[in-house]
């Protein structure tokens, strides 16, 4: 089952080549080694270790576009108001290949996320697949999970060879390409056909830096076949006091009358920096529904592309950011209109305290075929602290005629007459605030479908703007 | 020479109506650009030392600069030592009255409509014409200058005026801005100055006709308008080019500073040759606008319709220094054929109760791409800063392409930036409802346009308005099939 796990014999050998670090702080500059450099040796360790594997072939066209690529910079149109250059700079221990740290059940507690009784739950430790921790409790003919690198050589060989690395036409920058470069460990889910999945997947990324400052990798590829419905909700843990660094990738293939419902949920410390990305490929007319939430961290990209790709899909996504402190988040959708007679629907919203920052990028794209697409996006975003900012760029590339696109967009602070409506009724500032804040995040909560997520969501956010209060 | 056409050309003019070219003298600098070259401008417009190593520093600047890639449009690279960077109609030097210009030129201000003569004595609008590099005359200068309003050409501004330049020149766009700016500023020709002094209304429009007519050149022209304490000018502008195989650049600033209470409206009608039906030649316009709301309580709002020109590339902006002071653009770009737009605007937010609004209508037609590129920034100490955003796109066809990239940064919490923008096409149900009363489908296609676009066509001067309504119904023509 564990192909990639290596052979003690070598494990010695390795352990003193992923020493190797970025930048190592205590030496001087001297020592300071250019991340393509890095990146160009770790990846030969991961080739050389896994000679004849089925994917080595796109972990090396990863390589060769990263090194064209290389990490962005600001002037990356697409990186314009993130700064993730700065996280390179940084001294990060990156594994290719070891074992799965040991973490207790306390440890696993506190990062479950409530309904896990109820739900197929799949952990990924430091970039791992960890088949001993995950648990699938919906059967084997509706339900396949297989590491990614066994997908890639059985029966799901052509499939992988087809879809995986799709994102890379849409993404086209450094971080993707290093996450292909380095795909090996994540896992392959398969939908089968014709099956309501009733419990919902748990996707976890844990991330241990108890020790070292941890970056990871993560690379999964879900298959969502005809007539299947699936839940899928993914949450981003890390353990320790120490920084770490997540570059996950998820790319999703929605066949024929499929329904998919994709959450994500962060909100982690301001040490766990992460670049997420959800790439949503839908191949036949189907139905997909993301939401993203985004509570705490420290700087968070998230990706998001919706590839409409057969006539009469539908696709909504939402976004809520309730950010304080230094964090950083920044969304950055797409939807492509390949066909005709699609329907999009997105709504992020934002609330920005303190020193946060916000970014938002949505592209919708019309390609000259996609006649009568319906596809809206709107934008809204509150901001409470001086020091709070916002860039936002709602952007439509639109090449048929026979549409209908709007996008709209705004920047404020709370409406005065709702708070004076509220005060002059006895409620204090405080409350009346976080009851106009609330009611402003509650839009997108009730998009999400699962009732204990919703409830934690909701629970969380009530916990943030009361503590506000005091 | 309208005798010698044949039919087949006299329908490709009537879509083109100033594609004519003035047998006119020219006194042209040598192919090319180095610092000769701008030493040769500056001779020849008797500059005095400091203009000619203000000139010298952008070019060395410019050099060192790359040309922008990033604005959504596709041409060839350009050839800057392919360029004719001064021409200049031979005439008499300084002319007292109108009567003495070459008939030749006044025939084609004529034909553009713009009749020196008749403006001088009816409509009340003082013209100051730029042909090729160099402005040929300026109108109603003495009735002005009893208002202590100067307006000239920017030539004659540098003689007489050089305080005033050696403040204001290059204050809102630097010399070393971008690219364009930069090789501008370095061997800009002529252009307009335009002084309004303190307190005074300005009783006319005051506008600028520039004409490309020269083959292989380039036209550079600068405008500056400085609005003093409290008073205020309408400034309108116009632009035609003969049509040409070739492309030609078109590279201008234009700076406005507005002070104290003062108020800038400035007028664009801009109609440069926008190539062959099938993309051939046409003017590449690469233009640099800003204003400044220098003080508390000033205005400055741009209007622009955009129907000429192969490839638009500019961005009329606005800098809200001053508290309270407004900005405001009102856009209507059409693009027909291959032509290809990429236009929007700026308002930088950096006043107290700074107020902006956008309004951008876009119209593509054809094979061309239309796009709106805007940002609204809003500085930290902007506090209760406003935006209000519109843009709107239109569809004619579905080879032609509509695309918004709105920027918008907030660094203060107290602001309030909206956005919001649509694309649609022309609906069937509307177009039937006009046939359904005995209009033709182009006739309520121009009906429907006039609709789509009266917003921003209300906020032109009743002379423009007229002119620029034509221009819309020229530029689509043949767009509905």
């Amino acid at each position: 089952m564990i192909l990639s796990r290596i052979q003690p014999v070598k494990q010695n050998q390795l352990k003193k080549k992923n020493l190797i670090n970025w930048k190592k702080s205590k030496n001087s500059m001297r020592d300071m080694m250019d991340p393509v450099q890095y990146f160009t040796i770790k990846h030969q360790q991961l080739q050389d270790l896994k000679k004849d594997s089925a994917l080595s072939v796109i972990r090396n066209k990863g390589l060769e576009a990263f090194t064209r690529l290389g990490i962005p910079t600001l002037k990356h149109e697409e990186w314009k108001h993130t700064r993730i250059s700065g996280l390179f700079n940084k001294d990060f221990e990156f594994a290719i290949d070891q074992a799965v740290p040991s973490l207790s059940d306390q440890e696993i507690k506190a990062l479950r996320l409530p309904g896990h009784e109820v739900a197929n739950e799949i952990v990924f430790v430091n970039g791992c697949y960890s088949p001993s921790l995950s648990r699938i409790s919906t059967g084997d003919h509706q339900l396949r999970i297989v590491p990614l690198e066994e997908a890639a050589r059985n029966e799901y060989r052509e499939f992988v060879s087809k879809h995986l690395g799709h994102s890379g036409n849409y993404l086209k920058d450094g971080i993707n390409a290093l996450n292909t470069a380095f795909a090996h460990e994540g896992v392959f889910i398969h939908v089968k056909k014709g099956h309501a999945i009733e419990y919902p997947i748990y996707l976890y990324h844990i991330t241990d830096s108890r020790t070292n400052n941890n970056y990871s990798q993560v690379r999964n590829l879900i298959l969502v076949s005809e007539l299947a419905q699936v839940q899928i909700v993914q949450t981003f843990g890390t353990i320790g006091p120490l920084e770490s660094f997540a570059n996950e990738v998820t790319e999703i293939v929605a066949e024929r009358d499929s329904i998919t419902s994709f959450y994500k949920i962060q909100n982690e410390n301001s040490n766990a920096n992460l670049v997420s990305t959800t790439h949503i490929h839908q191949i036949g007319k189907s139905q997909t529904h993301t939401v993203t939430i985004s509570l705490d961290g420290g700087i968070v990209r998230n990706n998001l592309n919706i590839v409409l790709d057969a006539e009469n899909c539908e696709s909504h996504l939402c976004g809520l950011y309730l950010i304080k402190g230094q964090t950083h988040v920044d969304n950055h959708t797409t939807v492509d209109n390949v066909k005709p007679n699609c329907f999009s629907n997105e709504l992020y919203k934002g609330i920005m305290d303190e020193q946060a920052t916000g970014v938002f990028n949505g592209k919708i794209f019309v390609r000259p075929q996609a006649q009568k697409t319906n596809a809206y996006q709107s934008n809204k975003n509150v901001l409470l602290s001086n020091k709070a900012s916002v860039n936002t760029k709602p952007q439509l590339e639109i090449f048929a005629d026979d549409v209908k696109c709007s996008h709209g967009c705004t920047v404020g602070s709370l409406d005065e007459e709702a708070l004076f409506y509220l005060r002059s009724r006895g409620i204090g500032e405080k409350k009346a605030q976080s009851l106009l804040l609330h009611g402003f995040a509650a839009d997108i909560l009730e998009d999400i479908k699962i009732k204990p997520i919703r409830d934690y969501i909701d629970h969380l956010i009530t916990e943030r703007l009361e503590y506000e209060e005091s | 020479m309208n005798a010698m056409l044949t039919t087949l050309e006299e329908t490709v003019l009537q879509d083109y109506k100033y594609g004519f070219v003035t047998e006119i003298d020219a006194d042209n600098a040598p192919k090319g650009l180095n610092e000769d070259t701008i030493r040769f401008i500056s001779s020849r417009k008797k500059e005095p030392l400091w203009m000619l190593e203000w000139r010298l520093k952008a070019y060395r600047h410019w050099l060192k600069m790359e040309e922008p890639k990033w604005p959504n449009v596709k041409y060839p690279p350009i050839d800057y030592q392919d360029i004719i960077y001064y021409s200049a109609p031979k005439q008499k030097a300084n002319l007292k009255s109108l009567d003495e210009i070459d008939p030749e030129l006044k025939k084609t201000f004529e034909k553009l409509g713009i009749s020196l003569e008749e403006q001088k004595r009816l409509s009340g609008v003082a013209v100051d014409a730029v042909i090729d590099s160099v402005s040929i005359a300026t109108s109603f200068k003495g009735q002005l200058a009893e208002l202590g309003i100067i307006f000239c050409s920017m030539s004659e501004a540098v003689r007489e005026h050089p305080d005033l330049i050696k403040q204001y020149l290059g204050s809102v766009v630097p010399a070393t801005d971008n690219y364009f700016a930069a090789l501008n500023s370095a061997v800009f020709s002529d252009g307009s100055f335009c002084f309004i002094p303190k307190g005074v209304r300005c009783p006319m429009e005051l506008s600028t006709y520039f004409r490309i007519n020269a083959e292989n050149t380039g036209q550079f022209e600068r405008t500056l308008i400085i609005a003093e304490e409290g008073s205020y000018v309408s400034y309108l502008e116009g632009c035609t080019a003969p049509m040409r195989d070739e492309n030609q650049l078109h590279a201008a600033v234009v700076e406005l500073v507005a002070l104290d209470n003062a108020q800038i409206k400035y007028s664009t009608v801009q109609n440069w040759y926008p190539g062959s039906k099938d993309g051939v030649g046409g003017i590449y316009n690469f233009v640099t606008k800003r204003g400044i709301c220098a003080g508390n309580r000033a205005k400055i709002s741009w209007t622009q319709v955009e129907t000429g020109s192969a490839i638009t590339w500019k961005y009329p902006s606005v800098i809200l220094k001053g508290d309270n002071s407004i900005g405001e653009f009102y856009s209507v770009a059409v693009t027909n054929n291959y032509q290809q737009a990429d236009t929007g605007t700026k308002m930088m937010h950096l006043g107290k109760n700074t107020r902006s609004r956008i309004v951008s209508k876009g119209i593509s037609a054809g094979f061309s791409n239309n796009s709106y590129r805007g940002l609204v920034h809003i500085g930290k100490n902007a506090k209760n800063a406003r935006n209000h955003s519109q843009c709107d796109s239109l569809l004619l066809g579905d080879k032609c392409g509509a695309h918004t990239f709105p920027y918008i940064e907030v660094k203060n919490n107290e602001a309030v930036v909206e956005h919001e923008a649509t694309t649609s096409k022309i609906g069937e149900d509307q177009i039937f409802y006009c046939n359904q009363r005995g209009l033709d489908t182009e006739t309520a296609v121009a009906l429907i346009i006039n609709g789509f676009a009266k917003e921003v066509m209300n906020q032109l001067p009743m002379e423009f308005a007229v002119e620029a309504q034509k221009l819309l119904a020229i530029s689509l023509e043949g767009s509905v099939g």
